[in-house]
């Protein structure tokens, strides 16, 4: 199995779910210039996450190249701590990688 | 007789030991830590490993925060893999350092006798690569950066008991404190002015970390580089701030302020890599 691009933590907290992530990507914003050959390193960025509950989305976000490398998301919803979260992310070169964890699975 | 007394005790004078100028590296720290309990806003000596978080109760809530799931996660998991990477000769970094993980940062930095230099850990990183033929790393960041916080975290709690004994170690101490008081750069300011006498007050929207913990918690993730970063690194980016040359990462200067660091946080937990502004 490949490695995942994506940490993700769910816990329960005062009757809601929380939900953070860590994902592992480069988010170029596609103004910066290579050093050495002075050409713009393309454009390469996550455009869309979203996260479901249970299959339903809970979250859904538009991102581009203003959110930093690396990014981190964090975000509570009303649920239950038998739930299943997904999260997916779709970048603007078509790629996309996603990860499901039950509530407090490690 | 009178010739004989004064010849006496001229060649008592020449056998007493020549009792140095300078303090005893235990007599500084006793100083240095008398100097913060005195002037500072009071945390436990335990808590200095955390900087300007033992200070600033705010800072302090978001900094836990961070550190709860950090942004570093990433690059630990970097280190891993290059810690059991094997090399091409079929030896890998456990045949230089040891296969106890959590045993190896405590040591650094050590000072060498019969070479007469300081030993880094990232030093040591790099010469384990060279020795078994492959290309050493990048001083600053990058894979040392990743592999350091890998050994670091391993050793996490593991007291500093960095403390010269030899004459050779307290010269090289002596070096690194003499740059940590010297002024230097267009802003005139020496590594003292800010993390001694200023330390815990403002520097525009920041807190000035206390010298005493300084080393601690390195490598460092910094929200300003968006990566992990050795000490080394830092060091150049402070003298780049006072608007002072930078000496290059792993020069004999900043070998010496990181031993001289490193005394100054005698008895605190490792507790790297961190996260910081």
């Amino acid at each position: 199995m490949a490695k995942s691009t994506i940490k993700l933590r769910t816990k329960e907290k005062g009757g809601k779910i929380q939900v953070k992530a860590l994902i592992k990507h480069p988010m170029e914003t596609g103004l910066r210039k290579d050093k050495k050959t002075g050409k713009k390193i393309p454009a390469h960025h996550i455009t869309k996450v979203v996260v479901e509950a249970n299959g339903k989305p809970v979250l859904t976000a538009d991102w581009s190249g203003s959110v930093s490398k690396n990014p981190f998301l964090s975000f509570s919803y009303a649920g239950s701590k038998d739930d299943t979260v997904k999260l997916t992310w779709t970048d603007n070169t078509g790629k996309s990688d996603s990860i499901e964890k039950k509530i407090g699975e490690k | 007789m009178k010739k004989l007394i004064s010849s006496v005790t001229l060649l008592a004078l020449s056998l007493t030991p020549f009792v140095a100028a300078q303090a005893t590296p235990e007599d500084d720290l006793k100083a240095l830590r008398a100097y913060f309990k005195k002037n500072m806003p009071n945390p436990d000596l335990s808590d200095y490993k955390n900087g300007i978080y033992a200070f600033n109760k705010d800072a302090r809530a978001q900094w836990e925060e961070i550190e709860e799931f950090p942004p570093y996660e990433i690059d630990l998991d970097k280190g891993k893999e290059l810690w059991e990477k094997k090399f091409k000769n079929g030896k890998s970094f456990a045949d230089c350092f040891g296969s106890d993980l959590s045993k190896i940062r405590p040591k650094y930095p050590y000072h060498d006798e019969a070479k007469d230099t300081i030993v880094t850990l990232e030093g040591d990183i790099n010469k384990c690569l060279t020795d078994n033929g492959e290309k050493p790393y990048k001083w600053k960041k990058g894979n040392i950066a990743a592999l350091s916080a890998y050994i670091a975290k391993a050793a996490e709690g593991t007291k500093i008991t960095t403390m010269p004994k030899t004459e050779k170690a307290i010269a090289w101490y002596n070096k690194g404190k003499n740059f940590f008081y010297a002024k230097r750069g267009q802003l005139n300011l020496s590594c003292a002015d800010c993390h001694v006498y200023s330390a815990s007050k403002w520097i525009r929207g920041d807190n000035l970390g206390p010298a005493v913990g300084h080393t601690t918690h390195f490598p460092v993730f910094r929200s300003k580089w968006g990566a992990l970063g050795t000490l080394h690194r830092r060091y150049g980016g402070c003298n780049k701030n006072i608007r002072a040359k930078p000496f290059k990462a792993q020069s004999d200067e900043y070998k010496a302020l990181e031993y001289f660091e490193a005394v100054m946080s005698n008895g605190l937990e490792i507790n790297g890599p961190g996260a910081r502004k």
